[in-house]
Formats: structure tokens, sequence, C-alpha cells
């Protein structure tokens, strides 16, 4: 039991807690500031796996970026639904028996596999490495994935503008 | 050393399943979209998880790809959401059913 097997369980548990507790929670602005604390700890995961670059980005993009669009999002459109108060079995009881189900197939595979026996060394791949690996082989993919966010943006402007065109229409 | 190699699995599969529930289960579409984001967060963990496992760089490669597609699908999904409830007036899935015989 190392100092990073500790840093491991802690954050998988506070992973864990975080996600269950943002998935439950009515009000979806608590559900966001939940997972902010998940993608965080995500995030020092993937700097103890040896990815600091994936890391910066994971917190960035993911713990910065996207959810403040949902903060927006919610915070503008008052988006709320009338979902019952506590957790009926008709609405919960099939997706816990198919997360139960798939959980422990899941667990199965990892834990019976002579594969998963193997214990993780620590490494680290500094961002330049990183980068220089991506843009030597894998540069077409991050053309497509350029391509993919212009897309994006794209669909996510037109889809904006025909609605407000719409409802001015309307007025 | 680290933890064992399945100890990551377990921890990527524990998330994953976590968003699947939220995705079967909510009604809300912010919460689906949401618990979207919570699976592509474990399946990244896993990456990770192996590329460290075996020293190859693709796993961590494959995580930078997810993260692209996450921050798309979550505009155009946003957007989506947007457009329906100004035409619905409600962001609950039940209350899609214009197609309803």
């Amino acid at each position: 039991m190392t100092v990073y097997s500790l840093i491991f369980y802690a954050l998988a548990v506070v992973i864990v807690i975080a996600t269950a507790l943002a998935i439950t929670r009515r009000n979806p602005i608590h559900a966001v500031v939940y997972l902010v604390v998940s993608f965080l700890g995500s995030g020092i995961l993937f700097f103890l796996l040896g990815a600091p670059f994936l890391a910066a980005v994971e917190i960035i993009i993911y713990a910065g970026a996207i959810m403040v669009l949902f903060l927006f999002v919610v915070m503008m459109f008052r988006i709320e639904t009338a979902e019952p108060k506590g957790y009926p079995w008709r609405q919960w009881g099939p997706a816990l028996l198919v997360g139960v189900l798939f959980l422990s197939v899941l667990c199965l595979v990892a834990f019976r596999d002579p594969v998963g026996r193997a214990t993780l060394e620590t490494a680290m791949v500094s961002p330049r490495d990183f980068g220089r690996f991506v843009f030597q082989k894998y540069w077409l993919s991050i053309e497509v994935i350029s391509l993919l966010l212009f897309l994006g943006l794209l669909a996510a402007i037109h889809l904006g503008k025909v609605q407000r065109e719409k409802a001015e229409e309307e007025d | 050393m680290i933890v064992p190699y399945s100890h990551v699995l377990v921890l990527a599969a524990v998330t994953f399943v976590l968003g699947l529930v939220c995705v079967i289960a909510r009604r809300n579409l912010v919460m689906t979209l949401i618990g979207i984001e919570v699976m592509m967060n474990g399946a990244a963990i896993a990456f990770i998880a192996s590329g460290l496992r075996w020293h190859q760089l693709e796993g961590q490669a494959f995580v930078l790809f997810i993260i692209g597609v996450a921050a798309t699908e979550v505009s155009v999904g946003l957007a989506l959401i947007i457009g329906a409830y100004r035409r619905v007036g409600s962001a609950d899935a039940d209350t899609y059913s214009i197609l309803k015989g």
C-alpha cells in the first residue's frame, strides 16, 4: 500500500459519491455542481495515471467549459420538470436492475481476466511527447475532430436562429 | 506501483453504470445529457488506465477525441433541448407525445 494507492482509493470514493449524488438531485443546478467535483476528481486521477496534459484538458474543458454551459442553460431557461418526489420504483426499478446486471458482468470480466491482475506502474508522458505522438500518427483524426467541432458550432447556431425567427413570427 | 488494473476498470465501470442509470431513470432532458457525460467520463478513465497498463500512447490519444466529441455533443444537445423547450414549453421527456395516435 503506497501513497499512490491511497490517493487512488480516496479519489475513487470521491468520484463515485459525487457522481451518485449528482444523478439523484432533483435540481439540475445542484447536479451540475456535484458533477464539477466528480470531474475535478477525474482530472486528478488522470494526473495520477500519467496523463498531465489530459488532466489539464479534463479540468479546463469538462469541469470548466461544458459544466458552465450546462449551468448557463439551466439558469437562463429555468428548465424544471414535474419529476415526482422521491424515487418511485416504476421509474428507478428498471434502471437499477439494468445497472446492477451490467455492473456485475463488468466486475466479473475485470476480476476473472488474468490481464486485470497486473499492477500498474507509475509512468508519465510529458505534454510535448504526447503532442508529437498525436500529430505524427493521428493528425487525420485531429482534423476530423476539428471539422466535427466546426459542424457542432454551425448546428448550434442554426438551431438557435431558426427557433428565434419562429418565435418572432408568432409574436 | 499504484493499484491492480482491475480496480481502475471497476471504477470506470461504476462511473459508466451510474451514468447509464441516470439516462434511463431521469425524465429531465438536461439530466439525461448529464448522464451521457458521466458515461463518457467513465470510458475515458478506462482508456487512460489501459494506456498505462500496456505503455501505449493510443489510450491517451483516444481520450483526447472522446473529450472533443463530448464537447460537440453537449453544445448540439443543449441547443436541441432549448429548441424543444421553446416549442413544447417543457423539458420533460414524457411530454413529447405529438406522434401519439
